[in-house]
């Protein structure tokens, strides 16, 4: 299978690559692992006229951790971010959900960047940005911009980047004491999409009750899911309180909103979600300091 | 930038200089500019990794990467695992433990044991397994793909 033809372009700056995109409108697509646009255009469900390749472009993968901020460049491979201790010690759903995205040869290549901004609601970092809350910085011909996760998924294959801003870092907010986090994911084999996946964020307050609770939802509807209902319900509630959790789960459940494929039923869906939501809670829980 | 692009990739320590379409997916260029059909394609859907060459040091799938992606890198391909006729270890360990059937997938298997092997030479069961979960194997033979990389990563000839 081969793709239909397209010119290639790989800039030198970034300035280069927005004018680029900026001349050719629509047409024209972001590369940069190529992970999830190559595999579309080699079945032709995408068929850029230009791929703008951004993949050299320096400076673009660091992970660094300043005073309230953990900014990742949007070129980070999974790879990296599964091998940074930074990011397996204190950011732990990032790590988790690294761990399970694709397999090996495609986290090689793939990159935090391309993951969240394909707005496929099948890929699993969406999830982890919506449960820490973090925002992304974009830059096109006006300039920087930032965007929260929670606005920027925003249909299938849809993100808030027009067609001339490219997203250049991701910034998670600083992991604070007594804040853990989980991504769990349910998948019938490596490297297929998720039947569901959960992503737990939570930070605990002085008397060990939810201070605060981020939970976002993979493969469960058009996009990724925020799953606000969920969260305010759980803030204020002892993790340790079984019937709270029960009611956490079963509103995450009711906030999602799977379709019925070969990976299972729509209400199955509901019950794997409800599941993981509350696996994931008592995870992030420990990894928060809570007693296991 | 419209036609073709000239590019330069060292494979296997060779240095070779092509002018190429931007579509041209890198296991195409290897199989059918340089010849060396050692690296396979399975599916062609970027999901079975028979395919599997190593790109400056990272095993890839070689079918979702375009050439001109790999201009100025280093490209490992099976053929490029021997000196001469002495087979690398994790050759040597899949032949004595017989680890392939039909053998389609066993280049691929080859690479993603070798960069497992190059990172972590004494993995456990678990991160062998792992370490080839991106290669699928139809004839389903894995226990003795495991064994074979366990047999390759006791080789003192590495």
């Amino acid at each position: 299978m081969i793709p239909s033809s397209f010119e290639y372009a790989s800039p030198n700056s970034l300035s280069e690559a927005i004018d680029l995109l900026a001349g050719r409108g629509a047409e024209a697509k972001v590369i940069a692992g190529g992970q999830s646009l190559i595999p579309l255009m080699k079945l032709r469900l995408a068929s850029p006229s230009l791929l703008v390749d951004i993949s050299r472009l320096p400076g673009l993968n660091r992970v660094e951790e300043s005073r309230d901020l953990l900014r990742i460049g949007a070129l980070t491979r999974m790879a990296d971010i599964e091998a940074s201790i930074l990011i397996r010690e204190r950011y732990h759903a990032l790590h988790d959900a690294s761990e399970v995205i694709g397999d090996p040869l495609v986290r090689n290549l793939g990159t935090l960047g391309g993951n969240v901004s394909h707005g496929d609601p099948n890929n699993d970092m969406p999830a982890v940005m919506l449960a820490l809350g973090a925002e992304f910085v974009a830059v096109g011909p006006k300039g920087e911009r930032a965007i929260k996760a929670q606005d920027f998924f925003l249909d299938t294959f849809t993100v808030a980047l027009s067609h001339d801003e490219i997203l250049t870092e991701i910034h998670v907010p600083r992991a604070r004491t007594g804040s853990g986090g989980c991504y769990l994911k349910l998948e019938q084999k490596v490297a297929d999409f998720a039947t569901a996946g959960v992503a737990v964020q939570v930070r605990l307050a002085k008397g060990g009750e939810v201070g605060d609770i981020g939970v976002g939802l993979t493969a469960v509807g058009p996009t990724a899911i925020k799953a606000r209902k969920a969260e305010d319900w759980m803030r204020g509630k002892m993790p340790t309180d079984g019937a709270a959790v029960q009611e956490l789960s079963r509103l995450a459940a009711e906030e999602s909103d799977p379709s019925t494929d070969l990976r299972g039923t729509s209400s199955y869906k509901k019950q794997v979600v409800a599941l993981l939501v509350s696996r994931a809670l008592r995870r992030a829980w420990e990894k928060a300091g809570g007693a296991p | 930038m419209a036609g073709r692009i000239p590019i330069s990739v060292t494979v296997n320590g060779v240095r070779r200089e092509a002018e190429v379409e931007p579509r041209l997916l890198l296991v195409h260029f290897i199989r059918e500019d340089l010849g060396l059909t050692g690296t396979h394609v399975g599916c062609d859907t970027s999901n079975c990794s028979a395919c599997a060459v190593l790109m400056d040091g990272k095993v890839v799938k070689a079918c979702t990467v375009l050439a001109v992606q790999a201009d100025g890198r280093k490209i490992l391909t099976v053929e490029g695992l021997a000196k001469g006729n002495r087979l690398h270890p994790v050759q040597e360990a899949f032949l004595s433990k017989h680890g392939l059937q039909c053998g389609f997938c066993t280049p691929g298997m080859l690479m993603s044991a070798y960069a497992l092997l190059q990172v972590n030479r004494h993995p456990t069961e678990d991160e062998i397994r792992k370490g080839i979960s991106g290669n699928i194997c139809r004839c389903t033979g894995y226990a003795q793909i495991v064994e074979s990389v366990q047999q390759a990563a006791r080789s003192k000839r590495w």
